[in-house]
């Protein structure tokens, strides 16, 4: 019973990584109708800016990760700009192609600049447990789930409560009539990239304790924060985080009592599984086109 | 019996009620119009009977087959072809193309015989090709042929829609709004055509139509819809002074 | 600029429109036959390498280019083409046989993906089909029995009515070169006949094709098989070539480079296909000639240009760090992949279009001729 719990905690911790990149898909998605498959590149660049100002150039942990956050955003803001803006108004499917050529590249010179090993950031929540009875909870493990709740909350406050959270969903529904009604949508998609690139350092670095920085781990962990997206509907900010604590609780319990390989796999099978019997995963709307 | 027949036809969304009970009758040869304000349920109905949407209640028989469980694509193989309100054209395709699809109810060639393209195929593929030069020439799309969709103005595409249905050489077409967004000239090309395509062609001719020039001139009766029910029924003149109708249209 | 006058149906079906077109198909082909006893085996091992990629490259244009079904799972079904070959060459079946039952096993494959695929749209069915790849790379490295698990599996010299095929020669190539234009050929047929005509109506509208009679599920589900079984075809050349197959070479790096296979070449024709993987194979060649060739080079420009010795080594050194600088590639990938969205995004076909009309008009050309229409997220999400 207490490795259940155990591997539950562990489970959802590592779920809410999964959460938090996967909120940076559905920020983009919701604004843009776009898939960023370059995402998880962005959080591990988000984690590297914040090893360079923590490890390397030795600031306060506070104050790199906020300097990371804004670095990010920056460049989340440049990556729109030169890859995306051009090509807003075409098919989907050619902003996606652009997105996965763009996690190539940032891969590729994450790789050249920071070299292929792996890195670790020291934290305020590095060490050190909670225990409650024979439970033994890491404070890394919980301030990754802290930090995703209060990271939750805020955005679904700015879609749902704020002008401008109003404004990137109406540009979301229709570009072109948004604009019309005076909605800046270039801006408002530059700041949802700003926004959901920051969204990715916060996972890089929370997640820096749990696992080590290196070049592909944004690979990694976006493919599978993807289906936890999809599971969750892929519109839905809740349903974002739900999905991530998903796909982290079931990887974790597979790891533990299936035999070894289905750690990986059954995530991907559990998803296949939803998509069969809704197609639109657990949170999505279901809406035909009128002819 | 009737040619075409809709019984108690219904589809709810929810507490809205698009189709209400609606029950009607076309018989073979005639061309019936059915008109009415927007959101009147017009398009719903032809939804219904090309089975987009699986109706509430209600059955729908066509030549005496009850029709309401066949799947989208069996209508087409039954004879029942239609058009759309905002075109649903293969717009990264040429116009041939497009109207060969329309050939596709035809299309008696498996797999294996396409992959080599035996002789049967080509053969066929000539059959559609002359079927197809036919109604080009019936519409005058002549200039047009090689054409891609995406490049032709909103007017031709409506004629090549009208085109694509006419290809699979229906027995009963849905015509969804042919003169919207069509100028004068067009409008009147398209109210022969509509007629000729009954007298020449011996089509069963069922189309919803806001333009009242272009109804009075083709219809031989005329249905008037609102929420979902039907107001009234009969000739074009008839239906046009029926007390319900003047109202619905005028706001009374 | 040549007109063409047509006086028979038949001008509208057979492949090639004039002589013209038979004149430099046949130019091609005379090449592409002599270029094993001109080329270097390194340049012919790619080749070998460009034909198996354009195979794949056309299995998923039927999928993805004419019937607009995303799949990011490719190289799942290359490798089940690829180790049904192994396994079989195992009992000593003979090349016809396990060449044709690997593609018919991945078309069965395909199919049955097919039928899940069916009711999931655009970013669903990228995910589905990322998930089948990953389910099947998981099966391969843990179905020891058959596969052998993470140790792989060899795969022996082909034998082809009892002689010997080594993968190196100048007969494999010519093998998998038929293999090509085979395909290409049935896909033209397949292109030109009703179920072709279905696939692109179910890419541009499901709703009119469905109003037009086409069973739109089973043309997916067709469209699925086809697409897996031609790609299982590849796979089989794919092993032979290697002549070693594991799972870890059939990743979603794979299945993404097939996809890049045709974003460059031009997702609208099967020219695409072959050009993109042109394209693709040869960035390999280019990166060696980039580290053992260009520092060299750029060092003597410099020295031509004035620098002096010292510096022009010095210049040598620095360029021959960043050309060997690690995952040089995979940034050369992704800047290709933006450039090719940016700026092209008709692929090199599209390229080769315009620059064919640009001299067929001239001096009438217009560069809107192949602007492209801007349409703006309407939410997609109402389909």
């Amino acid at each position: 019973m207490l490795d259940f719990v155990q591997q539950l905690v562990s489970g959802i911790a590592l779920g809410c990584v999964y959460g938090l990149i996967a909120l940076g898909f559905v920020l983009v998605y919701k604004a843009t109708e776009v898939v960023n498959f370059a995402q998880g590149d962005l959080m591990m660049l988000g984690g590297f800016f914040a090893f360079t100002f923590i490890g390397m150039l030795g600031l306060n942990y506070w104050l790199g990760f906020a300097g990371a956050v804004a670095a990010m955003a920056l460049f989340g803001m440049l990556a729109e700009r030169v890859v995306v803006r051009p090509i807003l108004g075409y098919p989907q499917f050619s902003i996606i192609m652009a997105t996965i050529g763009l996690g190539y590249f940032l891969r590729s010179v994450a790789g050249i600049i920071w070299g292929t090993d792996d890195f670790k950031i020291e934290t305020p929540f590095s060490q050190g447990v909670l225990r409650i009875g024979g439970l033994v909870l890491a404070y890394d493990k919980l301030s990754v789930i802290a930090a995703t709740i209060i990271l939750c909350a805020l955005l679904y406050l700015f879609f749902n409560r704020t002008t401008l959270g109003t404004a990137m969903r109406a540009s979301s529904e229709n570009m072109l009539a948004a604009y019309y009604m005076g909605i800046p949508v270039k801006r408002v998609v530059s700041i949802v990239w700003a926004i959901s690139a920051a969204v990715a350092t916060c996972a890089g670095v929370l997640l820096a304790p749990i696992t080590f920085i290196h070049s592909n781990v944004g690979l990694v962990l976006g493919l599978k924060a993807f289906p936890a997206a999809v599971l969750g509907g892929f519109g839905s900010i809740p349903g974002a985080v739900v999905g991530g604590v998903l796909i982290g609780v079931i990887e974790s319990m597979a790891g533990f009592y299936l035999p070894q390989g289905w750690k990986d796999v059954a995530p991907y099978i559990v998803l296949l599984a939803v998509l069969l019997l809704k197609p639109e995963g657990l949170f999505g709307l279901h809406v035909r086109k009128k002819v | 019996m009737s040619y075409f027949r809709a019984e108690n036809l219904s589809l709810h969304f929810g507490g809205l009620k698009a189709v209400d009970a609606v029950s009607f009758a076309v018989e073979k040869g005639e061309i019936l119009s059915i008109i009415g304000p927007n959101g009147a349920g017009k398009s719903s109905i032809f939804n219904l009977i090309s089975r987009i949407y699986p109706p509430t209640s209600g059955r729908i028989f066509f030549e005496e087959q009850d029709i309401t469980e066949q799947p989208a694509y069996d209508i087409a193989k039954l004879g029942i072809a239609r058009t759309f309100q905002n075109i649903e054209l293969f717009e990264n395709a040429t116009v041939l193309s497009n109207l060969l699809v329309g050939r596709h109810r035809h299309s008696t060639t498996q797999l294996w015989q396409e992959l080599l393209f035996l002789p049967s195929v080509r053969a066929t593929e000539k059959v559609h090709r002359r079927r197809v030069e036919q109604v080009i020439e019936f519409l005058d799309l002549e200039p047009y042929r090689d054409k891609l969709i995406s490049g032709l103005p909103y007017g031709v595409r409506k004629v090549i829609e009208l085109a694509r249905a006419l290809c699979s050489e229906p027995k009963l077409i849905l015509l969804d709004e042919p003169s919207s967004g069509l100028n004068v000239e067009e409008t009147d090309d398209m109210s022969f055509w509509i007629r000729d395509m009954r007298s020449d062609l011996g089509i069963t001719v069922l189309m919803v139509e806001h333009d009242m020039t272009l109804v009075n001139r083709v219809s031989d009766r005329v249905i008037a819809l609102n929420y979902g029910r039907v107001l009234a029924m009969g000739s074009p003149a008839e239906v046009q002074q029926h007390p319900d109708v003047v109202a619905a249209y005028l706001g009374a | 600029m040549r007109f063409l006058f047509k006086t028979d149906y038949e001008d509208d079906i057979k492949l090639f429109p004039h002589s013209g077109y038979v004149f430099s198909y046949g130019l091609l082909l005379a090449v592409l036959l002599i270029a094993p006893y001109v080329l270097s085996s390194y340049l012919m091992s790619q080749l070998v390498f460009v034909c198996i990629y354009a195979i794949v490259g056309v299995g998923l244009l039927i999928l993805t280019g004419f019937t607009g079904q995303a799949s990011l799972g490719h190289a799942a079904f290359l490798a089940i083409g690829a180790y049904t070959a192994a396994y079989l060459q195992q009992f000593n079946v003979p090349f016809p046989v396990y060449f044709l039952t690997a593609g018919l096993l991945t078309g069965v494959v395909g199919a049955l993906v097919g039928f899940p695929a069916l009711r999931l749209q655009g970013i669903y069915l990228v995910i589905a089909t990322i998930s089948f790849a990953f389910i099947v790379e998981e099966i391969l490295a843990r179905w020891e029995s058959v596969t052998h698990g993470n140790e792989g599996m060899r795969v022996k010299t082909l034998y082809f009515l009892g002689t010997a095929v080594p993968r190196d020669g100048p007969t494999f190539y010519y093998l998998c070169l038929a293999v090509l234009v085979l395909t290409i050929v049935g896909s033209l047929n397949l292109l030109r006949s009703p179920t072709g005509r279905a696939f692109v109506a179910i890419r541009d509208s499901e709703t009119a094709a469905r109003s037009m009679g086409i069973n739109v599920s089973l043309y997916k589900v067709k469209s699925f098989a086809i697409s897996a079984a031609i790609t299982g075809l590849a796979g089989v050349l794919f092993a032979h070539k290697l002549s070693f197959i594991s799972p870890e070479m059939f990743t979603l790096q794979l299945s993404i480079e097939f996809i890049i296979v045709i974003l460059i070449g031009g997702a609208f024709s099967l020219h695409g296909a072959v050009l993109g993987a042109i394209f693709l194979v040869m960035i390999d060649p280019f990166l060696t000639y980039l580290k053992d060739d260009m520092p060299g080079v750029i060092a003597g420009l410099a020295a031509t240009l004035g620098a002096g010795t010292e510096r022009a080594a010095h210049i040598q050194d620095a360029v021959a760090a960043f050309a060997s600088a690690n995952g040089l590639k995979g940034a050369i990938y992704g800047i290709i992949i933006v450039l090719f969205v940016l700026f092209e995004p008709l692929g090199l076909y599209g390229r080769w279009l315009k620059i064919k009309l640009f001299f067929q008009v001239f001096p009438l050309y217009k560069r809107a001729t192949f602007k492209r229409q801007k349409i703006y997220v309407k939410s997609e999400r109402n389909r």
